[in-house]
This record gives structure tokens, sequence and C-alpha cells, in this order.
């Protein structure tokens, strides 16, 4: 195993991406894009379906790379990092994907446990342990859930076990993407609340893709509104919805 | 495009094209450079595998699971195949030999052909429809579904957790495997040989050891049939766990990605393996033979 990363200070960002560019043959996914996210923060990341709102999550995790630019994840560049450095990195990241992207082989308690049997020592009854805390954190009942499939689960059960599985290892850092698409106003409210109670319990710096403006409103510090692939506003949610930029207002609208 | 792609994930589709309507020499540039990249990402999926072969973390669990589900799941299809061959071989050379009076060699040719020959790549055909496509189609499956992309964001290498105990586990099995169709296929020519042409058992498998015994011997006691025919399913197991897996690691497009990466893994593996049986055998004879 390499060398360690490095922890940036309790206050310095944890995420940086400085002037990043990406195309796929002539098509720029993106152009210009530079934002931090500080420690216990929540950002997130609006904009229309197609306009590279995902592909930021997956540079921050080196599932892409960048054309040019850089990105910093925990004080370290992640496009010279080795990689071993980045599996490590990604150690201290949770990500919650769209479709929650749960291993459909394994039940739920070996899914919530995945990290930890992947990466601790700990014993069968430990895991046991943040495995239930991990669930009964996101609502739901460990006894009814735990021995179930993915498959036997509802959308938005599905989506909480992600989250579960997400923060079992205690990251630093977690991604969700779009996670209230698809879901009933009821559960995206759920969710929603989820995300809130993660930075206020655990203060967790997160940075979540969606498309859904109510939702972002409710549960950020900051927002990055994204057009073809470029921000054009960042600010608090109170200044979004004050803003007299025409793309913005019609956004909101 | 980007400029390099991070994962196997990503790295594959790079060499796509773009369908849009261009001349025909940027098509045929744009083929071939496509077409130099998945090459290019196959041997380099293959330089990781044995890499991960060699270090930490190993994947016992997930090794006996996939020698069960390729060797042990696989005995069924491949003792029918061996037993049918060797019988049909028996048959059909029966009739011609008849003619000669020479039926009393026809455990030399189910011998030589089911050792040399058909046990090898049979075998590898079957568990290539059988568990290649199902390599196939379970890692597609989970490519399209972000499972693997999941493993990524867990800190799991997926080529070290999903493809390194499918291609050691076939390395073991296809071998074992073939050992056994060999011997079903002689029993298959001997049920023959004694209940439609008259022959003794003694006398047949006499014959078929005689087969084994002419080409010679190599370290003393071991035919050289046996160890080319043990040789080949060592290769022809590598060629359809990594093809197979290759496939399912780069599915793109949804239900149809899966099904058309299926196909593919089945009919690139076939090709791959009768291909490389050619180049196997002349290597083969030019160094043990000949």
């Amino acid at each position: 195993m390499s060398q360690a990363m490095p922890s940036p200070g309790q206050n310095g960002p944890v995420v940086m991406l400085h002037d990043v560019r990406l195309t796929y043959g002539s098509h720029v996914v993106l152009d210009e894009i530079g934002f931090s996210v500080r420690r216990g923060e929540t950002m997130c990341v609006l904009g229309g379906s197609g306009v590279g709102k995902s592909t930021i999550l997956k540079l921050i995790l080196h599932l892409e790379e960048p054309d040019s630019g850089h990105v910093e994840v925990l004080g370290h560049d992640i496009e010279t990092a080795g990689r071993a450095e980045i599996f490590e990195a990604r150690q201290r990241m949770g990500m919650v994907f769209q479709g929650s992207a749960l291993f459909d082989s394994l039940s739920i308690f070996d899914n919530v446990g995945f990290p930890l049997f992947e990466h601790t020592e700990l014993s069968l009854e430990e895991i046991s342990g943040r495995v239930r805390e991990a669930l009964s954190f996101v609502d739901l009942d460990y006894r009814r859930v735990e021995s179930l499939l993915p498959s036997e689960l509802s959308g938005g059960m599905k989506k909480r076990v992600a989250i579960a599985r997400a923060i079992v290892h205690r990251p630093e850092i977690l991604l969700f993407d779009e996670p209230t698409s698809g879901l009933d106003p009821i559960t995206t409210r759920t969710i929603d609340n989820l995300i809130v109670k993660l930075r206020r319990e655990l203060h967790v710096s997160s940075i979540v893709v969606t498309h859904d403006t109510r939702s972002a409103c409710r549960i950020a510090n900051r927002i990055a509104l994204l057009q073809s692939g470029r921000i054009i506003f960042i600010g608090t949610p109170a200044e979004m919805l004050a803003s007299d930029d025409e793309y913005v207002r019609e956004y909101l609208e | 495009m980007a400029s390099g792609c991070a994962e196997l994930s990503s790295d594959l589709t790079c060499g796509r094209m773009s369908s849009s309507r261009i001349s025909p020499i940027r098509w045929l540039n744009e083929a071939l450079k496509a077409a130099a990249y998945r090459v290019q990402s196959y041997f380099g999926l293959l330089g990781r595998v044995l890499a991960s072969a060699v270090t930490r973390p190993f994947y016992w669990r997930d090794l006996a699971q996939q020698m069960d589900t390729i060797g042990v799941a696989s005995l069924g299809i491949v003792a029918l195949t061996g037993l049918f061959t060797g019988m049909v071989l028996a048959l059909q050379s029966s009739v011609e030999m008849k003619q000669f009076g020479a039926t009393i060699y026809i455990g030399r040719l189910v011998g030589a052909s089911a050792v040399r020959e058909l046990g090898p790549v049979l075998t590898a055909l079957m568990v290539t429809g059988r568990a290649g496509s199902g390599m196939a189609a379970q890692l597609g499956s989970m490519r399209i579904t972000e499972q693997i992309d999941a493993l990524n964001t867990l800190g799991v290498d997926p080529v070290r957790k999903l493809v390194t105990p499918r291609f050691l586990a076939a390395l073991v099995m296809l071998p074992v495997l073939t050992v056994i169709m060999d011997v079903i296929a002689i029993g298959g020519g001997m049920l023959i040989a004694v209940v439609k042409l008259d022959l003794t058992a003694t006398l047949y498998l006499r014959s078929v050891y005689q087969s084994l015994a002419d080409t010679g011997f190599i370290l003393r006691y071991i035919p050289i049939d046996v160890f080319g025919g043990l040789l080949k399913p060592l290769v022809f197991g590598g060629i359809m766990a990594l093809t197979s897996c290759y496939y399912g690691m780069t599915t793109r497009g949804g239900t149809e990605g899966v099904g058309r990466a299926t196909t593919q893994a089945v009919v690139s593996s076939s090709i791959l393996i009768l291909a490389s049986d050619y180049f196997l055998t002349q290597l083969l004879i030019a160094l043990l033979i000949e």
C-alpha cells in the first residue's frame, strides 16, 4: 500500500476543482469548472439532463480524467495519485448512485457491511453492530430488512440502504447522484431529511447532483447551476432565488 | 475524448466511433484505431489480472465459488459431450475400418482424437457456451446497473474482485474437465467397441494406450499427447475467461447491450480457442514431436 493520503485542515476544502475541462470527441462535456466544498458543507450541483452533472462526481472519484485542470480530493491531487492511492481515497468517500447500485446477489446485511468486510479487520459481531447502526440511521428496521435481497425492496428503501452502505465506513465525503429521482414527494422529503441529518450529526461533506430545485434548496449550503457544461451560477439557495440572471430565473420557473 | 480513461470501465469505451456521416478513409482510420484500442485494452486487462493474481488481497471465497460455477456445474454437460463424442467416433470409424478388418485399431483412433484434439477443444467450447456466456452476462448486468462503479467507489478493484477469480478458476478447472471428458470419451468408444464390434475391453484399452505411447513421453512417464492435451485447456481456459470478462466489463447500452456482449463473448472466445488450437498444435509438434 502506498503512503497514506494527507488530510486537509479542519476547515479547509475537502474537494476542489480547478478550471476543469472534459471533452468526448468534439463534444465539450465540462468547461472551466471550478468550485470547492468545505468540510461539513453540502453543495448541490443543479442542471438539466446531459449538462455534465454526474460527470463531475466521476471526476472526483477518478472514474474519468479531465483533459485539463485539476481535481483535488482531501488535499491530494487525484490526477497524479497512483492506483493504490486512488482506491485509498475512495475508501474515505461514499457514493449513492442514481439507481442505488446495490449488489443484487448479496443480502441487505452483506451490501451494507461490504466496505467493512473489505477494508477492516472487524469481527462479525462488530460489523453486525455497525450495519444495524447504519440501517437505523436511515430509519430502516434492520430486523425486517437485513436478510432480504435488494430486489425485495421498494425504490425508496433501496435508496436508504444505498445511503447506509455509503456511511457505514464513516466517510468524510458523500457523493449523491440524483438521490431523489423517481421517488414520490414524501420519500423525496425523507431522503432530503436524511442528507441534512448526515451533515448535522456526522458533519459529512456532501456533493449532491440533482435537477430538483426544491430538494436542492432544502438541503444545500450552496448551489452550483450548470448550463452546457459550464457553471453559470454559484451561491446560497437564498442568493439563487434572488438572482436576476435570465437562465437562473428560467430554471427556477 | 478524455485524454486517458482512468478505469477499465471508461477505458474501453474510448475506442468508440462516431456514427455520423464520414468519408470511407476516415471511417477506416477510425475503425482501425478502435480495433487497436480494443486489443490494447484486452491485453491491458490480462496484465492487470496477472498482477492481481500474485499480489494481495486475494479473494479465495470468490475463487472457490467460481471453481464451482465453472467446474462442478459444467460436469454434466462435459460428461454428456464426452460420452456421445466417443461413441460417435467409434461408430463412424468402425464403418470404414471394418472394410479392412482393422476394427482392433478403433481404440487408437478414439484415444488419439479425444486426448489430442476433441477433448480440449470440445470441453473449452462447451464451457464457453455455459460458463463464459454467464460471466459476460453477469458482469454486463453489473456494469449497466452501476454495480461495478459501486465497487470502484467502495475502494475495491473490480478487476481483482471479479475478473481474477474467474480467470484463475478457468485455468484450474478447464484441464480437470478435459481429463474427465477424455476418460468419458474413451469410455464411450469402449462401449461401442465392446457392445457393437465384439472387441474386448482389454484389447480396446491396450490400443488406446498404444496410440498415446507412440508419440513418446515427456519427463519419462507422461505421454506427449497427454501433456499437450493438458496444456491446451490451460490456454483455452484463460482465453475463455478473459474474453468473456472483457466483454462483460465493457458492456454498454442497457439490457440490449448485455445480450450483445454475451453473444460477442461466446463467438469471440470460440474463434480464439479454435485459432489458438491450430497454433498450439503446431508449436507442440515442432517442440515435442519433431
